[in-house]
């Protein structure tokens, strides 16, 4: 059995799972006491991994100390880091991991290595009061719809292909948009799409409970390309078409497993006509609509954190010896005690 | 024009995309799938979407009777308004008798119904929902396929395997006291329509999907 704990004790939470770092301290009453991030910005193109774990390299000294300054908690007041195990990127899932496996062993305190998804779920949890929800889980690297049953978080419905947050960002680079720190990919498409007005027909893929982004995304680059269609009803109608196949496939597990909420988690949540259209869903079916605050959406190590915590406090803690990374580890097959139901 | 509806309108099943009406229509029952517009889609795309599908079911209907596979009649397809008009199938759900049937039919009807799993493949067909509410047993003893509304057309494995999975899983929730039996008897007929050697690939699909769905207990 772990040793009891108060509100006075500290989980430090890394996550590094893609291009962000992020470094956090959590109480384990569930205070986010600090929550910081620094993102590896391409000049071009997409995430390179070796790439992106330099920069997380470069910037890990400095994340920590600003997260433990910012809590105004001592490392020595720690007594449980967390870290990202998995699924993502391996150069960079390592980086965090070994950083985290340094500080657990001179702190001298236990490991908890935390599933990144699950990570989204849980702090969207904490942060909206939501019990039992339907989660949607959106951003660059996950697509998933999933709800917890009999001790897992099970999968009702995935991406087949790239995750939504993956085809926006790729298309907003093939039509020459330029993401700014504090206004990514996601944002700069919203932005256009309040402003498109024509609707442009685009593939719409749901298979079964399903999605595949894959079409879309060509097709709406192929449209740009042909001159024939202002990129603001682009960025209007990819987004349209996208977020109806999301909210098909959400509303279709919440009517199947009839739970009393519906959680919007992950980086594309921070979308408002996403939001909107779950809102909708929502309130068809009764249930309470919550969505992850802006500061917690994207990846952070608050949600490692507090994931590390929950878990801990169920029993769990991971050996250094079995802290490798899990770059495949699915939603699914995360034993989840912590959790009611 | 609303193509003679009588005002005896009988809703029979209310489903997350389409509601399933009884109806007459030129004094024949029928039943009415109506795929009703969504609030959270802008209006041209809710359009688009529920035309497709209303297009799509009949479309595969007409090719699983074409495989051989009892499906219902076609009446009307109204493309724009999203409804379909098809032949109310007499008998009873499956769901309904399989517990209650003496083992040899229940065996029997669970090897046919196999059967017709097993054609629907072997004609790139994946039905999307097979539960044995969606399958209609006639006075004269055949199973009628009904709600084609999930399906997809595929020559691959791992659809097939997901379709025979859903049939299983249903067979386990709702009839748990003859769940493996019934099964066994539903791979069997699978094998008479496709053959040994696809349907020993298809049943290692479906060991390999059962096992993503389950774990080692403790980490």
């Amino acid at each position: 059995m772990p040793a009891k704990h108060s509100e006075d004790s500290y989980c430090l939470g890394i996550e590094s799972t893609a291009d962000d770092f992020g470094a956090a301290v959590v109480s384990f009453d569930g205070r986010v006491l600090s929550n910081i991030n620094d993102t590896y910005m391409p000049k071009e193109g997409g995430i390179h991994p070796r790439e992106a774990a330099r920069h997380h390299a470069e910037v890990a000294e400095k994340v920590l100390a600003e997260a433990f300054e910012t809590a105004a908690v001592k490392p020595r007041h720690i007594s449980l880091v967390a870290f990202s195990q998995g699924p993502g990127l391996g150069p960079c899932l390592r980086t965090g991991a070994t950083a985290a496996r340094a500080l657990a062993s001179y702190l001298d305190v236990p490991l908890v290595g935390v599933n990144h998804c699950v990570g989204h779920i849980e702090i969207g949890k904490l942060a909206t009061g939501a019990r039992d929800p339907v989660t949607l889980y959106v951003s660059g690297g996950n697509t998933i719809v999933s709800a917890f049953e009999a001790g897992r978080y099970r999968v009702f419905g995935e991406t087949l292909d790239i995750a939504i947050g993956n085809c926006l960002d790729v298309f907003a680079r093939a039509v020459g948009l330029q993401q700014r720190r504090g206004a990514p990919f996601g944002a700069v498409v919203e932005e256009l799409a309040r402003e498109g007005k024509r609707f442009v027909s685009l593939p719409y893929t749901v298979k079964g409970m399903d999605l595949s982004f894959s079409g879309l995304l060509t097709a709406a680059v192929h449209a740009f390309q042909s001159g024939q269609y202002s990129l603001e009803d682009l960025c209007f109608s990819l987004q349209e078409v996208a977020f109806s196949m999301l909210t098909e496939v959400t509303e279709r597990a919440l009517a199947h497993t009839e739970k009393p909420e519906v959680l919007l988690t992950g980086g594309v949540a921070a979308n408002r006509r996403l939001q909107s259209m779950l809102a909708v869903i929502a309130e068809e079916h009764d249930a309470r609509f919550c969505v992850v605050p802006l500061r917690l959406a994207a990846d952070n190590g608050a949600m490692i954190a507090w994931t590390g915590i929950l878990a801990y406090r169920s029993g769990v803690s991971t050996p250094i010896e079995k802290s490798y990374v899990n770059v495949k580890w699915r939603l699914e097959d995360v034993y989840a005690p912590w959790v009611e139901g | 024009m609303r193509l003679g509806w009588r005002d005896k309108t009988v809703l029979m099943k209310k489903g997350a995309e389409a509601s399933l009406y009884l109806e007459e229509w030129h004094d024949r029952k029928v039943v009415m799938k109506r795929r009703l517009p969504k609030r959270y889609r802008i209006p041209e795309l809710d359009m688009m979407i529920r035309s497709q599908r209303t297009a799509h079911e009949p479309n595969i209907i007409h090719r699983a009777k074409e495989a051989g596979v009892p499906t219902p009649t076609i009446f009307m397809v109204d493309v724009a308004d999203a409804n379909i008009v098809m032949e109310f199938v007499e008998g009873k759900q499956v769901k309904e008798v399989l517990d209650t049937v003496s083992s040899e039919e229940r065996l029997r009807l669970s090897r046919l119904i196999g059967r017709m799993i097993g054609r629907l493949h072997r004609h790139g067909i994946i039905h999307g929902d097979l539960t044995t509410s969606n399958m209609i047993l006639t006075p004269h003893g055949r199973v009628v396929f009904v709600d084609f509304g999930l399906s997809e057309r595929s020559e691959e494995l791992e659809p097939m395997g997901v379709d025979l999975h859903l049939m299983k899983r249903a067979l386990h929730s709702t009839h748990y006291k003859h769940a493996k039996e019934c099964f066994k008897a539903v791979m069997e007929g699978y094998a008479e329509e496709v053959g040994q050697e696809e349907t020993k690939k298809v049943t290692t699909k479906i060991r390999e999907i059962e096992k993503r769905g389950r774990y080692v207990a403790e980490r």
